[in-house]
């Protein structure tokens, strides 16, 4: 049991105490402390190749450690959505029969989870012929249906627009409203990191910095980390880069606006 | 009916294929060929170890079969660079199981009927044996069947739903074994992967969900035995290459219909 801050004693889901990956000679991750508690939402955020996947990958015990260890709460249930997943052609599979692994699931509760994820009366299609968003929300679907006490996401709007991102963040949101299910998650937007998480890990082979979103954003490391002096150049620098050919409207479109503040590592740099 | 060798050859096709269908669904969903090839190879050395040391063609067979397959998968797990070791290892066993066998010389006459089978010559207690193996085989592809799935599938959702992918690995690697050795008579080890890989690839075409691939699968495998057998007697081929000969004529037409329903 990890003891806060503030010296109470909570039973984390998930904890990993100096975790350490290296493949070949490189060390991946160093000596990362994380912990993910009942009902929050921790967001990982980072450059490419920084080690977000590899983290959560260690998390869930699908990655060997160097050093370092994790502990699980005894028999936690975890729905998990992967950065990629590859279905090998020659494996027929509706999404109806991907929704019943590994556990079988009646009818009702497919298509229910299928129409929450916005996706409803897919069940008949195949996992290959689907869109990359659609692919996405199926994900999303089989691991609601595990009734999971943590929902880990990497990646989880890639190949999304920006309203279905939106609309994805804010299903994220309901499901913790209803489900009470924790929700660590890798992300790019910026912007909702902001809004959705309670609290984020900034990551580049180490813990950067970590807290409130609002705390994270002006924190000096995070900030050189993406490469931005102040929040609104940030925001000019992602308008040049997104807009070049149109340069007279970009006032004020930092915090209110549902802009894509996508972080790409080699943007940033 | 069992005094008939014909009735004989046909039971031992279907029951066989009982097991080869479904498993065989998987080889080809793992892309597991190279395994199937390694492990049918190397049951011709044990054949020839088990000549040598005058214990049962089977016993001998499962045991080489196991210890390849084993080994096969041990490789395999270290990537997609070993593909060069998995076509070494297939074809040396293959060479070392003919060099043994050819020091035997009681098996010498009969070697040919352990690398091409001998379907027609199945005896009662061979039958028992198949049936036996296969309904095994079937039965464990059943019990286990949603989380070989879904290892299959995606070893990390497995491992995120608490399963273990190697259990699900060993468990494939037995079946696999058990096939090669109550198949040795039957089709010889140089077929046997292909009654696995050609019914699964021709039952793609027209499935939508695993289980209809491994059912037409195995439907597929007992037409391909039935009608081998009868090209067999019509026109006095040998019966092995007859049914696969079939299987590879279904398959060849299970792409036009792919075609058309695609
Ligand atoms: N299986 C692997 N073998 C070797 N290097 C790897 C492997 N997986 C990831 N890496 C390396 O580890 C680093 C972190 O990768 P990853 O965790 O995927 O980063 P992120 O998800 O933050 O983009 C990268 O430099 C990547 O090249
Ligand atoms: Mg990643």
């Amino acid at each position: 049991m990890p003891r806060l801050p503030g010296g109470r004693v909570m039973p984390a889901l998930i904890e990993a105490r100096g975790l350490t990956v290296r493949f070949g000679g490189a060390t991946v991750l160093d000596r990362v402390d994380i912990a993910v508690m009942p009902g929050e939402i921790v967001t990982i955020v980072g450059p490419n190749g920084s080690g977000k996947s590899t983290l959560v990958r260690g998390l869930i015990g699908l990655q060997p450690l160097a050093a370092g260890g994790v502990t699980r709460k005894p028999g936690l249930r975890i729905g998990y959505v992967p950065q990629r997943l590859h279905i090998d052609a020659g494996l027929p599979l509706t999404v109806r029969r991907f929704l019943s692994l590994p556990a079988r699931v009646t009818d009702g509760a497919a298509a229910e989870a299928l129409a929450r994820c916005g996706v409803p009366g897919l069940e008949a299609r195949q996992m290959a012929g689907l869109s990359g968003g659609q692919f996405q929300r199926v994900l999303l679907a089989r691991a609601l249906l595990a009734r999971p006490e943590i929902l880990i996401l990497d990646e989880p709007t890639q190949g999304l627009d920006q309203p279905g991102t939106a609309a994805f963040y804010r299903l994220i949101e309901e499901v913790r409203a209803t489900t009470g299910a924790a929700v660590l998650m890798v992300s790019h937007d910026l912007h909702v990191v902001m809004s959705a998480s309670d609290r984020v890990i900034c990551l580049n082979g180490h813990v950067c910095c970590e807290g409130a979103p609002s705390v994270v954003s002006a924190a000096p490391e995070y900030r050189a980390l993406f490469g931005l002096g102040t929040r609104g150049a940030f925001a000019l620098y992602r308008h040049e880069h997104d807009h070049e050919h149109d340069h007279d409207h970009g006032h004020g479109h930092d915090h209110a606006h549902p802009h894509h503040l996508a972080a790409e590592g080699e943007d940033a740099r | 009916m069992l005094d008939d060798f014909l009735a004989r050859a046909a039971l031992a096709g279907i029951g066989l294929s009982l097991a080869t269908g479904p498993l065989g669904c998987f080889v080809v969903w793992r892309r597991m060929a190279y395994f199937g090839d390694a492990t049918a190879h190397a049951a011709i050395l044990g054949v020839a170890l088990a000549f040598g040391f005058g214990i049962s063609i089977y016993a001998g067979t499962l045991a080489m079969a196991l210890v390849m397959a084993v080994l096969v998968t041990r490789l395999a797990a270290r990537g997609h660079a070993m593909d060069t070791a998995l076509g070494v290892l297939a074809h040396s066993a293959l060479a070392f199981g003919l060099v043994a066998a050819a020091l035997q010389p009681g098996l010498r006459v009969d070697l040919s009927a352990y690398l091409f089978g001998d379907i027609l010559a199945v005896s009662r207690a061979d039958l028992a044996v198949v049936w036996g193996g296969a309904l095994a085989v079937a039965g464990l592809i059943v019990w286990r069947w949603q989380a070989l799935l879904t290892a299959t599938l995606n070893e990390e959702l497995a491992m995120a739903a608490g399963l273990d992918p190697r259990r699900e690995q060993a468990v494939l690697t037995l079946a696999l074994a058990v096939v090669v050795a109550v198949s040795i008579k039957i089709v010889g080890a140089l077929l046997i992967a292909s009654l696995l890989i050609i019914p699964a690839a021709a039952a793609r075409a027209g499935a939508r969900t695993p289980e209809a691939m491994a059912v037409v699968a195995a439907a597929l495998g007992i037409l391909s035995a039935l009608g081998g057998l009868g090209l067999s007697l019509g026109f006095d081929t040998p019966a092995g290459a007859s049914i696969i000969a079939v299987a590879a004529v279904v398959f060849a037409l299970s792409l036009a219909v792919g075609r058309r329903g695609a």
